[in-house]
């Protein structure tokens, strides 16, 4: 079998799986049906492999393979077809897909499993693999923005998947509407192209980029904008961040989905995809990686002021993101798709020991009732030291490499490049101290109540269902949380997706060790050769340079953290206090939601209301009741002629004739 | 015979079931009247017929039979359904048509 075929076996196993579970699902049982959604991703994992192993088969320069399967439209110039793009970029990124999502499947089937929508969670589950796949083998820019809305929709569905809760409802609507207002810009950007290029298909459009534009014209940099409008909504880039951290209102397993493996790295992959299109447009590649370095430092000055553990990890997403974004917007493309890889390992980890933290918690989400979880969850502890330790770069781990990769790039392309390695590497200091703010919360000190519980009767802590952002009393029915609650210490799958993620998380980064191997950057970078941009490489001792002032950050970090939060635990109180203003900025997360709220939302709903007042009551109710009015006016008039005399109605129609020949008598005189 | 002879007794005709209409108020005898007219238009066509020579006329009086035939089924059936629901035979009296 050539690579196509294996990679439309990708695309058909969790299409198939979805449209399965949600046909069958009241014949299916619902353990069945979480089986099916595991197996369709797990299959489509081993497809992603013999896309592989097909590729690497080919001379490195031959491996892009396109395949279509029919024709959607064929006129007038225009050509599209339902066809696939299988190059290194879109193989690293099933891989990665499939492989995280199949963990995160197999941890689902035991977190969600007294949930009573467990069937439809796993549909949805299924459909979204399926549109992020599509997404990222799409071999056109018409499929891609499939893929790109169908992802808006699976989020919107997973997101709002306790469709009771109207925090989650509202939460699910947000993604939405943004992700619109992204996919707006991706299908603008596309007409553009067409309308420059008059093709549609990535390898027509990426030949005939360079001799249609000059570097730096203003469309292609329009294009560029517009594209980075889309990669900036998927991917939660300041301006368009702000549904992020709502989207924690979805099940625990749908955070890791939508940060590790599906929709927010849309974007990266959407920059290093049209790579060719950005080399042409510099200033549109310098806004993105300035948008990326301005997301990570304010994701992470954010982070360290949130109490709710989903979403300190959820700005600590956007901030990784920001990385990615940074790297693959100045060039450092397979550093920021490793990053990419890596981080996918990291932060599902985090969010599944996150998952487990929280159900023993009985759904309660805030790091200041939590402590002592070290005793308590052992397995949990361990695996979110993991996490938070990759994620905190610590030298070894994969973060570590992977994160100074795309800073060590930007360190050598100089010039204002170098300013933002420097602005990376204040990221980093940013990120320790997050990360072991939340792990020195949560692992050790003295049990609380909950995990005190786990520790003396051995079973989860029980409590009132309810609402954790609200506190509003709830049942367990479906459209809410099931009524068990569980972890990871007395579920097997769960556990064992945790291990595994566990692994990659420890060590995925050894694959690309500065001048020891090259396994990553070797197999991608053929897929770069077309940009100038890769042609730069940092050096071997200025790679080692950079890991060593890494791991110098991390220490530090690791050190402060340590000071702050379990030496001097009245000095957070303290440097609050002191540091009002920043606090607050940092706690209300830079009032982004505020000025949106005022720049946006409320000029639209005040021209909405003036539509409503002055133009729908006074034009078009006008308009329709002016109508109404005059045709009933004129039916009264004839109303009375039809008094129901028969009798009179022959009057008429006689004197009517009579006039009638009286006046033809009289005219033909 | 002159034709106006024809054409003057043709119009009283006309004139007369015109008149029986609009002053009786029995349905059956509207019918009559109706039949008055028509034939009375038969007359005309006919007259008219043999004044230009030809039967074209007379088709078309054979026609005008033919449709106050059916007229008359339709006015008589409507009439009986009136009986039968026990309405009054009286025109003036059914004008639930009113507008």
């Amino acid at each position: 079998m050539s690579a196509t075929s294996w990679a439309w076996l990708v695309l058909l196993l969790p299409l198939l799986g979805s449209v399965v579970i949600s046909v069958g699902f009241r014949a299916i049982p619902a353990r069945v049906a979480g089986m099916i959604g595991t197996a369709a991703i797990g299959l489509a994992f081993a497809c992603s492999i013999g896309v592989l192993v097909n590729l690497l088969g080919d001379e490195p320069e031959a491996r892009h393979h396109a395949s279509s399967l029919w024709d959607y439209a064929n006129a007038a110039g225009l050509d599209i077809k339902l066809g696939i793009y299988v190059d290194q970029l879109s193989t690293f990124m099933i891989l990665v897909v499939t492989g995280v999502s199949t963990l995160i499947h197999l941890y689902s089937y035991g977190y969600m499993q007294s949930d009573e929508g467990y069937r439809r969670f796993f549909a949805y589950l299924n459909f979204f693999v399926f549109s992020m796949l599509l997404l990222v083998l799409a071999g056109n820019f018409v499929l891609l923005i499939v893929g790109w809305a169908f992802v808006g929709f699976a989020s919107y569905a997973l997101i709002s998947f306790w469709y009771r809760r109207t925090t989650a409802t509202g939460a699910g609507m947000k993604a939405f509407v943004i992700n619109v207002v992204g996919d707006i810009g991706l299908v603008l950007a596309a007409f553009l192209i067409f309308r420059e290029l008059g093709v549609l298909d990535y390898e027509a459009v990426f030949a005939a980029a360079p001799e249609a534009f000059q570097r730096g014209e203003w469309t292609i940099t329009a294009i560029c904008l517009l594209l980075l409008v889309g990669a900036f909504a998927k991917s939660a880039q300041i301006p368009f961040h702000t549904w992020l951290p709502d989207a924690m209102e979805g099940p625990t397993p749908v955070s890791a989905l939508i940060h590790a493996a599906t929709m927010v790295t849309a974007g990266v992959y959407l920059i290093a995809r049209t790579n060719v299109l950005f080399y042409l447009a510099p200033t549109a590649a310098d806004i993105a990686a300035f948008t990326g370095l301005a997301t990570l430092l304010i994701a992470g000055t954010i982070a360290l002021a949130q109490t709710d553990l989903k979403r300190v990890i959820a700005y600590s997403t956007m901030s990784q993101i920001g990385y990615m974004i940074m790297g693959v917007s100045i060039g450092a493309y397979s550093a920021g798709l490793f990053h990419l890889m890596t981080h996918a390992f990291f932060k599902a980890l985090l969010f599944m020991a996150a998952g487990s933290i929280i159900a023993a918690m009985a759904n309660r989400q805030d790091i200041d009732r939590m402590s002592g979880f070290w005793r308590a969850m052992r397995f949990t502890s361990i695996m979110l030291l993991i996490g938070g330790l990759a994620l905190a770069a610590f030298p070894g781990t994969s973060g570590f490499f992977s994160k100074d990769s795309i800073l060590a790039y930007a360190e050598a392309r100089g010039g204002m490049y170098t300013w933002m390695a420097i602005g990376g590497y204040v990221g980093a200091l940013l990120t320790v101290l997050y990360t072991f703010r939340l792990v020195f919360r949560v692992l050790p000190g003295k049990p609380c109540e909950e995990a005190q519980t786990l520790i003396d009767a051995g079973h989860v802590f029980h409590a009132e269902p309810e609402n954790p952002a609200t506190g509003e009393k709830e049942d367990t029915e479906v459209g809410f949380p099931g009524a068990e609650h569980h972890i990871a210490e007395q579920s097997r799958p769960m556990a064992v997706a945790m291990a595994l993620l566990g692994f990659g998380a420890l060590f995925a980064g050894l694959l690309q060790v500065p001048g020891v191997d090259n396994v990553i950057f070797g197999f991608l970078e053929p897929a770069f050769h077309d940009s100038p941009l890769d042609a730069i490489h940092p050096t071997v001792a200025h790679e080692w340079e950079g890991l060593g002032v890494g791991a110098a950050i991390t220490f530090i970090g690791i050190a402060v953290s340590y000071l702050l939060w379990i030496r001097q635990p009245a000095l957070p109180a303290l440097l609050r206090q002191r540091f009002r203003p920043a606090y607050l900025l940092f706690l209300h997360k830079w009032y982004f939601d505020e000025a949106i709220d005022l720049l946006v939302v409320r000029p639209a709903l005040a021209i909405g209301r003036f539509a409503n007042r002055t133009f729908e009551r006074l034009v078009v109710d006008g308009l329709v009741t002016g109508t109404a009015e005059t045709v009933r006016g004129a039916g009264g008039i004839v109303r009375i002629v039809q008094s129901g005399f028969v009798r009179s109605y022959a009057l008429f129609l006689i004197a009517g004739f009579a006039g009638l020949a009286l006046y033809f008598l009289l005219a033909s005189q | 015979m002159n034709i106006e002879w024809y054409i003057v007794l043709s119009s009283l005709l006309f004139a007369v079931g015109a008149m029986g209409i609009l002053i009786r108020r029995s349905p059956i005898v509207i019918l009559l009247c109706l039949e008055l007219m028509l034939n009375a238009g038969n007359l005309a066509l006919v007259a008219f017929s043999r004044m230009v020579g030809n039967e074209e006329g007379q088709v078309f009086a054979v026609i005008v039979m033919v449709v106050a035939a059916c007229e008359v089924v339709i006015g008589l059936g409507l009439i009986v359904a009136l009986y039968r629901r026990k309405l009054p035979l009286d025109v003036d009296e059914l004008r639930t048509l009113r507008g």
